[in-house]
């Protein structure tokens, strides 16, 4: 309570705190001096005036007998504006303005905040699109990798992208799911728990470090398997070889993505299934029914569309991916190629817009933000579509 | 999943449940206890089923926490050759081959994200205010409008990929600046589009779940709002909040690709937020592992040092989010 | 003290109409209990008489309530300047947790941007925590946090916090509704007190308290849920327990509906 106190303005006199302690002493007020009264709740009487003097003593009747005439004063001075004195009546106009000054540019603050969001993040779309035009000009030439227009540049890197991530989260969103059950309705609270934590650090490690790692430790192992793959299952048309002696892949990258993606998966379908009402898993237990057979048909019926919803922005995510896949996957040029295994693969947005960028001047430099602007339109048609699965039962992602 | 079930409101009584049972009749559980023996065998198949579907999902988590592991042991192991006083003393002006540091990288990173929090702070934190201390409370349609209009694009921002906040402040500086100008502050502001939505949304959470009890007792003491908002609902909101900006900046500190593209990379000490290109540490690896020159492993080391400083970094930031918020939850009991 | 008087308050939250027509009189320095049952818009009447109704979206208030002649209710009367005359107990205890006892006590003071010397800020906190029968049992600890108070210790700290801005009306929600019979007593005991200086309305459900502690009662009913409630009755508790005039009010205190 001293913490506000110390930076005092004004110490009170305290032998007129004590005077008026002995004036109260009749019974009428018990409760505080008049002089504090006055001073806590009266509006109009500012008791710290900015010159740092407190009111004379003199200004105030003090022949008063009770608190009601002294009220009945404070009352008379507000309702009757004209019989107030001249100098409470500016305390009084500094103080109104004084609180209102203050909610004021508290709120106006606040919204400038508001507002600031708004038009800055509003207007990615329009420097994006304003930058980017420049590129989709019919007779653009000296586009990013001699592309002969900006859609032979764009659709194959589009694919890229949509491939590379839908084979990710075809890896991701079972185990992600499967992690999420094991740790909700399965595991004992304390070991869901340290699950929890491990699935919150994968999430905070940059991607930047995912590509070394994906780069050093990954692909050689995968190289070694891809090889094995290729001669064994070759027969299956996507597995074919000849494999990449690197392993610098379309699903190597896909692999360090669904590593990327999982915590995110997981942790959104912990918290949909958490949100399964326990009256209905207790009502399939109690009937006989299974842990399996009670997930089966109860949570994972219950769980759907929020866990969808998941599954979606972690699509979302991976398409926006950039380092990881620029630093583990060595694209061909306007490929559009199905084979995982060779070492010849189609190129994704986000990389392809990394590995020119720094060196990209005059038009390039505008192609490569027509393709951001792509990429923007892709990953809000994913993420819109994840929330349009959750909106109808009143959950935002 | 059977088609029978369907997501109801869930005042489940015993039959809504007995409804589900039956759509599914592989498993539903006999009607009459007879001591059949085809029934005996019907259980005896069920709890297989369930051990193996346990089984199953005990080995996700299991399966996960291989590359976890594996990445945290590559880290550690490759990182540590490079820990050593030159690595935190020296930038990499001059440096070819062994030796050098990442000083400059080091100190980038922690200029570029500081700005980038002293942006996407105040601005996150008073949307978030703004949102719930006087919109929520307001009827008014234009009111009413603009929040939704902030949440819609928090939102979207949330689902932005990290390069397009990069190129869209590359867009903006084009503009003004002209192509090809590279700078921290431009780095700063990137990073800061993809903080803010964190920070608000965040902040906007904790700030619903202070008791309206506490807003209504400050108010009934006639404090004016903004006084009840300063005094009571921060103070209260305070370490949420303190978490939530913490999350927003291990979410950036690691950003690579927006900082690629707009603060560049430089192998020199630049301390001037304004003045050209500026390292940061995740630059510095993926640079330190782009351009590889004669000796090679000594670029690898280098990379792989800076990766373990930032791992290290990002953890921390993380943990002290987490238990902040942990420890405010602890508080409203 | 302060003289209350409510001329035909209607309360609305949006299209609803939650109180129609209310008239009363409410004498300086005395309690006055409303009682009535569950929906009859008691808490919101209580909730008008210091503007805190208009906070929920799209509440709003017509009619007069005059506090010493002023009419509380003018849009041009600044609600913060009306909270601070008319202080308000809330049903739940809401100590700030971010704040000590002492800082509690003293939260009325300072949301108001008031400083205090150490010496008076002390002089506050005591004399508030004496008068809410509190001191004893707090005195040793105020630096501490108000959250580790039982139940009832966190309902008179709010008094205390109430009191300590010197209001010329107290407003009481339900105030003992959440605590135990001990300290319900207390804060029945604290509430007579109070009355020697304080114009005390308060909103109870139970009828013993009202019966115990109030020297007026008004009795507000509603007719059917959807219906805004009424004042049907008011007079000195002992005249309404003892021979109402109305029959709502003799069927509501014999226990035959609410």
């Amino acid at each position: 309570m001293t913490a506000f106190a110390d930076s005092l303005p004004v110490e009170l006199d305290q032998s007129r705190l004590d005077e008026s302690d002995e004036a109260c002493s009749d019974g009428l007020v018990q409760l505080t001096p008049d002089d504090l009264s006055k001073l806590l709740t009266d509006d109009r009487l500012d008791p710290f005036p900015p010159s740092g003097l407190l009111p004379e003593v003199g200004a105030e009747p003090t022949d008063r007998v009770g608190p009601t005439d002294q009220l009945e004063l404070h009352r008379s001075a507000q309702t009757a504006q004209s019989d107030r004195p001249a100098g409470l009546e500016q305390a009084d106009v500094r103080r109104s303005r004084g609180g209102r000054w203050g909610d004021t540019t508290w709120r106006g603050l606040t919204l400038a905040a508001a507002v600031t969001t708004v038009l800055a993040l509003g207007s990615v779309v329009a420097f994006l699109a304003l930058e980017g035009a420049p590129a989709t000009a019919g007779d653009a030439t000296d586009l990013p990798a001699q592309a002969p227009d900006i859609w032979a540049l764009t659709w194959p890197l589009l694919f890229g992208s949509v491939w590379v991530s839908t084979l990710a989260l075809a890896l991701a969103a079972p185990i992600g799911i499967g992690i999420a059950l094991f740790s909700v309705l399965i595991a004992r609270r304390r070991l869901g728990t340290w699950l929890g934590a491990a699935i919150d650090i994968l999430a905070a490690v940059p991607s930047v470090v995912y590509g070394l790692w994906g780069l050093t430790v990954l692909a050689p192992l995968a190289a070694r398997a891809y090889a094995w793959l290729a001669a064994h299952l070759g027969w299956v048309p996507i597995l074919s070889g000849p494999a990449s002696a690197t392993g610098r892949t379309v699903l190597t990258a896909a692999l360090v993505l669904s590593v990327m993606v999982l915590p995110l998966v997981a942790s959104l379908s912990r918290e949909v299934i958490r949100l399964v009402p326990s009256n209905l898993i207790e009502g399939a237990l109690a009937l006989g029914a299974t842990r399996w057979e009670t997930i089966r048909l109860v949570v994972l019926p219950q769980a759907r569309s929020g866990v969808t919803a998941g599954v979606m922005l972690a699509l979302g995510r991976a398409l926006g991916e950039t380092m990881a896949v620029a630093m583990v996957l060595s694209p061909t040029p306007f490929l559009i190629s199905f084979h995982l295994l060779r070492s010849e693969n189609p190129g994704t947005v986000a990389s392809f817009i990394a590995q020119n960028f720094p060196e990209a001047h005059g038009l390039e430099t505008n192609a490569l933000i027509w393709l951001g602007l792509v990429l923007f339109a892709l990953t809000f048609l994913v993420n819109s579509l994840a929330r349009a699965l959750v909106r109808p039962k009143g959950r935002t992602a | 999943m059977t088609e029978t079930v369907t997501r109801q409101p869930l005042g489940a009584g015993s039959d809504e449940v007995a409804l589900i049972t039956t759509g599914a009749e592989a498993f539903s559980p006999p009607r009459r206890p007879t001591q059949d023996l085809a029934l005996v065998r019907h259980r005896r198949h069920r709890r297989t089923v369930d051990r193996v579907m346990t089984v199953a999902l005990a080995s996700c988590a299991a399966v996960a926490a291989v590359p976890l592991l594996s990445l945290l042991w590559t880290t550690l192991s490759h990182g540590l050759s490079r820990i050593d006083p030159t690595f935190f003393s020296q930038s990499m002006r001059g440096v070819a081959g062994v030796g050098g540091g990442a000083l400059h990288a080091i100190w980038g990173s922690v200029l570029i994200t500081l700005t980038a929090t002293a942006l996407a702070a105040p601005i996150g934190l008073g949307a978030a205010l703004w949102l719930v201390e006087y919109a929520d409370r307001s009827r008014s349609l234009l009111t009413t409008g603009l929040a939704r209009a902030v949440r819609t694009v928090v939102g979207v921002t949330a689902g932005l990929p990290s390069i397009v906040a990069g190129l869209f402040v590359y867009a903006l500086i084009a503009l003004v600046a002209g192509p090809g100008y590279r700078s921290g502050l431009a780095g700063a502001v990137a990073l800061a589009v993809i903080m803010t939505p964190v920070v608000e949304s965040a902040c906007e959470e904790v700030l619903a779940r202070v008791p309206g009890e506490l807003r209504e007792g400050a108010l009934a003491l006639g404090a004016p709002r903004w006084r009840c908002v300063t005094s009571v609902v921060l103070p209260t909101a305070r370490p949420g909040v303190i978490s939530g900006v913490l999350l927003g900046v291990s979410r950036v500190v690691g950003e690579t690709a927006p900082l690629l593209l707009v603060a560049g990379f430089t192998d020199s000490m630049n301390l001037n937020l304004l003045d050209g290109r500026m390292a940061s540490l995740p630059v510095y690896i993926y640079s330190q592992w782009q351009n590889k020159g004669v000796a090679a492993a000594a670029y690898d080391a280098r990379a792989w040092s800076a990766a373990l400083v930032l791992v290290v970094l990002v953890l921390a930031l993380n943990l002290t989010a987490r238990l902040s918020a942990r420890w405010a939850t602890r508080k409203e009991r | 003290m302060s003289h209350l008087k409510l001329d035909r308050v209607s309360a609305y939250y949006g299209a609803f109409q939650a109180v129609a027509d209310v008239s009363l009189d409410i004498a300086p320095c005395s309690i006055t209990a409303l009682i009535g049952p569950s929906g009859c818009g008691k808490s919101t009447l209580l909730r008008t008489l210091n503007r805190l109704h208009e906070t929920t979206p799209g509440a709003r208030v017509t009619g007069q309530v005059h506090l010493n002649g002023q009419d509380v209710l003018d849009p041009a009367t600044d609600p913060v300047e009306v909270r601070s005359r008319v202080g308000m107990v809330f049903q739940r205890a809401n100590p700030f947790p971010t704040m000590s006892i002492g800082e509690n006590v003293l939260a009325g003071v300072r949301l108001r941007g008031r400083r205090l010397s150490p010496r008076v800020a002390e002089q506050v906190v005591e004399r508030s925590l004496r008068a809410a029968n509190l001191w004893q049992e707090t005195k040793d600890r105020l630096k501490k946090s108000g959250v580790g108070l039982s139940g009832g210790q966190q309902q008179r700290l709010c008094i205390a916090r109430a009191i300590a801005v010197q209001p010329e009306v107290l407003l009481m929600d339900e105030p003992c509704s959440a605590l135990d019979p001990a300290s319900t007593a207390a804060i029945e005991e604290l509430m007579v007190d109070l009355k020697a200086d304080y114009t005390v309305v308060v909103v109870t459900h139970n009828l013993a308290q009202a019966a115990r502690v109030s020297d007026q009662t008004a009795f507000m009913s509603v007719d059917r849920a959807g219906q805004p409630g009424r004042l049907i009755e008011h007079g000195p508790t002992t005249q309404l327990f003892n021979a109402p005039t109305e029959a709502a009010t003799g069927d509501y205190i014999a226990g035959k509906f609410g």
